[in-house]
């Protein structure tokens, strides 16, 4: 299946369509936006304990971005081009292993 | 192919609702309005006597949330259907566009009824064609058997470019008027109309998605650009659909236009619906009568059959639009789009419209000659007398 954002691999890359053709048929992305950098709309962060993690991914199939992904160790990276502090994320974990912290510019 | 039709003596609502039935629809999402409700009262008829597997009646609290339903049923892959008339229509209006734009190939029938004010429920064009520019195609039946085999058609042509598509019967002259009507074969249907394969689906939950995300100024524009491609590609599908259609079960739907001898026509009328099956039989009493007359029934009006119909106007010195609808502040809507074809080309026979049938009005054999006389005189003239004819007006 061709998304906007393909298979999402770790950090950022930003993704510039340049021909129709590269378009999938239907507007289907992993986000609210199309291409879009979300990261720079936060004012709070979210900050992953690995050590109260139980790899659930209840946060990854939450997340409104494509900013959660599955790291190869198992435990949930965050990509803070795309996280826009919607804390989502930290209200869904069960074990409360995500915490929403004030980010320093 | 050989086969047994079974014959059954419906209405046009209940050959819709048979219809959704044989297509196999998952999910049904509708809210009741005239004259539209028998169409729903059948599905949950099949639903309540165990006639149909697989299939979520979901009552909802306005044609706008039915609209909602069957986009969320579409999007995790099923097949959807919905049925709704006029005001009904209108208030979909905004979400015609979200299944649109989501490549959704929902099949909604809509029974053309006539805009409030003043209140009514009879027939009349206008409503669908309000929908012209939502990408929903749109296909125009003449009769009860044109109902059914739309709908069957329909989801093929929908399920294969990703548009959603509205069949269209008028209110009363076929929602509720009784008609041998042959259904196909559950078995033959199936072979005709296999499981939906969709684009993507909700429920892929390996490959999760987002549907109607925000596109910038960057993006949005190329995602038109993708659905105008796929009515043009429905052009293609609708032609091989409608031969195939026609190989199986004997009805042939090839063309986007239907020719009723036209071959050698001076002029022909043009319209939508049923009110064409009227024009064929006065195009039987005018050829009697000497006038080398034909008709030609648009049974797709989106995508817009084009090239059919620069081909017809290059041999015909005039066209009679038949309108049973009206653009304000412009003219009928048939008669815009026809015109606006052939301006770029080399095809310019004389071309008029009459505004008929509006709310239900009659619209007889008898005015169709009375037609014929008035384009007769002006083709042999060879200027219109008005450019819009509100044919029926009491003056
Ligand atoms: S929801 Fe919490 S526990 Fe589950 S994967 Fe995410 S961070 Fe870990
Ligand atoms: S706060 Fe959490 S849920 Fe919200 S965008 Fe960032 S990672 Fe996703």
């Amino acid at each position: 299946m061709n998304t906007l954002f393909g298979e999402k691999k770790e950090g950022a890359t930003k993704i510039v369509l340049k021909s129709v053709d590269e378009y999938p048929d239907a507007p289907i992305t992993l986000g609210t936006t199309l291409i879009n950098f979300t990261g720079d709309w936060r004012t709070f962060i979210p900050v992953v304990n690995n050590d109260k993690c139980v790899k659930c991914y209840i946060c990854w199939k939450f997340c409104p971005e494509p900013a959660i992904y599955i790291r190869e160790d198992g435990y949930v990276g965050i990509d803070y081009d795309y996280c826009k502090g919607c804390g989502i994320c930290a209200n869904e974990c069960p074990t409360k292993a995500i915490t929403m912290e004030k980010e320093e510019k | 192919m050989k086969y047994k039709p079974i014959r059954k003596v419906v209405s046009g609502n209940y050959a819709a609702a048979y219809a959704a039935k044989h297509a196999r629809v998952e999910v049904v999402a509708a809210y009741p309005i005239t004259p539209q409700t028998s169409i729903i009262e059948k599905i949950a008829e099949f639903i309540s006597n165990g006639e149909v597997e697989n299939l979520q009646y979901v009552p909802v609290e306005s044609e706008h949330s039915a609209m909602a339903a069957c986009i969320g049923a579409s999007a995790a892959g099923a097949r959807a259907f919905t049925a709704t008339s006029a005001q009904g229509l209108a208030l979909m209006h905004e979400m015609l566009h979200w299944a649109s734009g989501a490549r959704l190939p929902i099949v909604m029938v809509d029974v053309n009824r006539a805009m409030a004010p003043p209140w009514s429920v009879w027939d009349d064009q206008t409503d669908s064609l309000a929908q012209r520019d939502t990408g929903w195609m749109q296909f125009y039946a003449e009769n009860n058997q044109e109902v059914y085999d739309g709908v069957l058609m329909a989801f093929k042509v929908a399920e294969t470019v990703n548009l959603p598509a509205m069949v269209v019967e008028s209110a009363f002259i076929l929602s509720h008027t009784y008609d041998i009507v042959e259904m196909i074969p559950q078995e033959l249907v199936d072979e005709f109309l296999p499981p939906r394969k969709p684009l993507y689906t909700l429920t892929d939950f390996d490959n999760p998605i987002a549907v109607g995300s925000l596109g910038g100024p960057n993006d949005y524009y190329e995602f038109r650009y993708k659905i105008e491609k796929a009515m043009d590609d429905a052009r293609k599908v609708i032609k091989e659909v409608g031969k195939e259609f026609g190989e199986m079960f004997g009805r042939d739907y090839r063309q986007m236009i239907e020719l009723y001898r036209t071959d050698d026509a001076d002029f022909v009328f043009m319209g939508m619906g049923s009110l064409m099956g009227t024009v064929k039989q006065a195009v039987d009493v005018l050829r009697e009568e000497g006038y080398k007359v034909g008709a030609a029934k648009v049974r797709w009006f989106r995508p817009f059959p084009k090239d059919e119909l620069y081909e017809l106007a290059k041999n015909v010195e005039g066209i009679a639009v038949l309108d049973r609808n009206f653009s304000f502040g412009q003219e009928g809507i048939l008669f815009n789009e026809a015109k606006g074809v052939l301006y770029n080309t080399n095809a310019h026979p004389i071309i008029k419209n009459y505004i008929v049938g509006l709310g239900g009005r009659d619209f007889t054999v008898n005015d169709v000659k009375k037609i014929a006389e008035n384009m007769k005189a002006i083709i042999e003239k060879g200027e219109l007398d008005v450019e819009v004819d509100w044919y029926h007006l009491k003056r």
